[in-house]
């Protein structure tokens, strides 16, 4: 007989969880091993059925997706190729007129991106700060009108904010669609810092006016360090809707502030989608989220399971 | 160092009164204890005098000046809370140096360094002084959030029950340092607390507080030999004053209603049988429950006492405090 624990899983449960884990894992990274081979494939190879799974890498899809390219005319052959990717072009039948608008596109994505974050951030701290500590008129009421503002999907106010914003001059500007994905990522981010900084006891900022802080002064010294998990983690989560946002994007955005992910897919090569240059557009706009997340990833993890445990 | 004023203090949450016309004064250099149960407005009064809350009623002063006005910044006090009075991303040093290094005081660093060293020494934490303050146990955090009130010179201490959350042989140790600390500064303190063994050891003044009511303030020695009610009186004493109906020994005085009986009040040997019903060994005194008729009393023996469970004493009353209908000490 062995000892049957409650605390220590048997063997067999471990392998079963092990197993229903990898396959998970299996599930959740198959699209983007797809989407990274991809953008190493050629033409031809991207198109292939059935789909390769070993292939002559080729950074084809990147150039193409830096650059515009015009055929090669039979009557006036170019000059020879100065660089690497010129003869990467030549290779296709191709020369390069000049950059695609991909960078600023992808820069486009960075400012909106990270600026709705920080403005949401900025504006959700402080609103949440009040929230828990003041004695706010309508507190309750105004809280419940913040939330509303997220039980429809954002989208169905599509027609009067493209109005509205016609109106005010804010279409096709990064201005406005910080301040739209800010106006979407602020109900979340109130909402997620509250119960932050609800854990956070008053006794700290309580001390710290005794010791000689202003309000101001124990709410920077004393409340935003311990609340740094909690603007992490809210971080992260506005910094994803605002970076993926699609439907807003293609509404609103044209010449000027189009963001990535409305650009990523009107990638056109010669005869139909360039889907190397389409994966490895989309590549690169994985990265910064990644990136993003991976830094904060621990404090991502700890703002999840903040205040589930009693310290 | 400063004398406290109290002058008619009210104060309400919501619908729930918490202190009622409280008038009190806390004379300089004075270790005044506020005693009573949970939510008596032990705490509320503290607030109030730090300034993290506004009275309703009434007028604070230190050294005569209303301090109404001001921040808790301004008014120069230091509190020590029950618990969470360490910044938890702050290291031990840095938890001392926090107050210094406010704008109100802006001491230079090489002051600061000096002065939490020697606050450090004090409290015996100078090798801790590199942690987190997360890192400590219940007992070093608690010296080191006292330590944070020390560093600075305000012109009162205000502490809400410091050793709670302790264990005994601690608290024991840190009764004895507060004490220590209170004579060598001559500092003014305003401390709060349910435990009567703190009051009594440490106090230059009791006050008793009852649902927001300043009932009595005194001496320790005031208060336990002369309560003015049976509320007081069963505040403090171990084992607790025995209330009995006025007439269970015999005659009583015109009015009264219940007769109060410490330990040192019960003569032991001569009077009115009553029966043993069980000794309880403390180590440092021997508790002696007895049955006498229908009521139970509890007093002390002889530490060496050969009484048993169901031998027969006889007890009489000896100087006892009566107390009317109402619960008020009668004055013989």
């Amino acid at each position: 007989m062995t000892a049957y624990s409650i605390t220590e899983p048997s063997k067999a449960s471990k392998w079963v969880a092990g197993l229903l884990v990898a396959f998970y894992t299996i599930v959740t990274l198959l699209p983007l091993v797809w989407i990274i081979s991809t953008g190493f494939k050629s033409g031809p190879d991207s198109i292939s059925y059935p789909p390769k799974l070993v292939f002559d890498p080729t950074v084809e899809g990147y150039v193409n997706l830096f650059t515009s390219r015009t055929r090669i005319s039979q009557d006036a052959p170019p000059p020879p190729a100065e660089t690497w990717y010129d003869e990467i072009t030549r290779d296709q039948g191709m020369v390069i007129t000049g950059p695609s608008r991909f960078g600023e596109r992808f820069m486009n994505s960075v400012i909106i991106g990270f600026g709705s974050t920080a403005l949401s951030i900025i504006l959700g701290t402080l609103a949440a700060y009040a929230f828990s500590r003041f004695k706010v008129p309508l507190k309750d009421d105004l809280l419940f009108f913040i939330l509303s503002t997220r039980m429809m999907p954002p989208i169905a106010v599509a027609i009067p904010i493209y109005l509205m914003y016609r109106e005010l001059g804010l279409s096709d500007t990064h201005l406005g669609m910080i301040l739209l994905y800010t106006g979407v990522n602020i109900s979340l981010a109130v909402w997620l810092l509250k119960g932050f900084i609800d854990e956070i006891p008053r006794e700290y900022e309580e001390a710290a006016l005794i010791d000689g802080y202003t309000r101001f002064q124990a709410f920077r010294k004393v409340v935003l360090p311990q609340a740094a998990t909690g603007i992490a983690s809210t971080a992260i989560f506005c910094l994803i809707f605002a970076w993926n946002e699609y439907a807003f994007a293609v509404l609103l955005t044209s010449g000027n502030a189009q963001t990535a992910p409305p650009f990523i897919p009107t990638i056109i090569g010669t005869g139909g989608q360039d889907w190397p240059a389409v994966a490895a557009g989309a590549t690169l706009f994985l990265l910064p989220v990644m990136v993003f997340t991976i830094l904060l990833r621990k404090h991502l993890l700890r703002g999840i399971t903040f205040g589930a445990v009693r310290k | 160092m400063a004398e406290v004023t109290l002058f008619g203090i009210s104060k309400s949450y919501g619908a729930t009164l918490a202190l009622s016309d409280v008038s009190m004064t806390i004379p300089d250099g004075a270790f005044v204890v506020l005693l009573g149960p949970t939510g008596a407005g032990k705490t509320t009064t503290l607030r109030l005098i730090a300034g993290l809350d506004k009275p309703d009623a009434g007028d604070i002063r230190i050294d005569g000046t209303s301090v109404l006005p001001d921040t808790p910044a301004q008014r120069d006090v230091a509190m020590v809370f029950q618990q969470y009075s360490l910044y938890p991303h702050l290291t031990v040093r840095d938890n001392l140096a926090f107050p210094l290094r406010s704008p109100m005081i802006a001491m230079p660093e090489d002051q600061i360094a000096k002065r939490v060293a020697e606050v450090a020494q004090a409290l015996r934490i100078p090798h801790k002084l590199d942690n987190k303050a997360t890192a400590l146990s219940g007992g070093e955090m608690q010296r080191v959030s006292i330590g944070r009130a020390l560093v600075r010179n305000p012109r009162i201490y205000l502490m809400d029950e410091p050793l709670s959350s302790l264990d005994a042989k601690l608290r024991a140790d840190l009764r004895v340092e507060l004490k220590r600390i209170h004579a060598e500064l001559g500092a003014t303190f305003l401390y709060v607390t349910h435990d009567q063994i703190e009051a009594m050891t440490m106090a230059t003044h009791v006050g008793v507080l009852d649902h927001g009511r300043l009932v009595q303030f005194g001496t320790p020695r005031e208060i336990y030999e002369s309560p003015v009610s049976t509320y007081v009186a069963t505040r403090l004493g171990q084992p607790r004053i025995t209330l009995l109906p006025a007439d269970a020994f015999g005659p009583a005085p015109r009015n009264a209603a219940q007769i109060g009986l410490r330990p040192e009040h019960i003569l032991q040997g001569e009077g009115q049988p009553a029966t043993v019903r069980r000794l309880e060994h403390l180590g440092d005194q021997t508790r002696l429950h007895l049955a006498f008729g229908p009521h139970e009393i509890v007093t002390l023996a002889d530490p060496h006492t050969g009484l048993a469970a169901g031998d027969t004493v006889l007890i009489r009353p000896h100087t006892p405090l009566w107390f009317d209908a109402n619960g008020a000490r009668i004055q013989e």
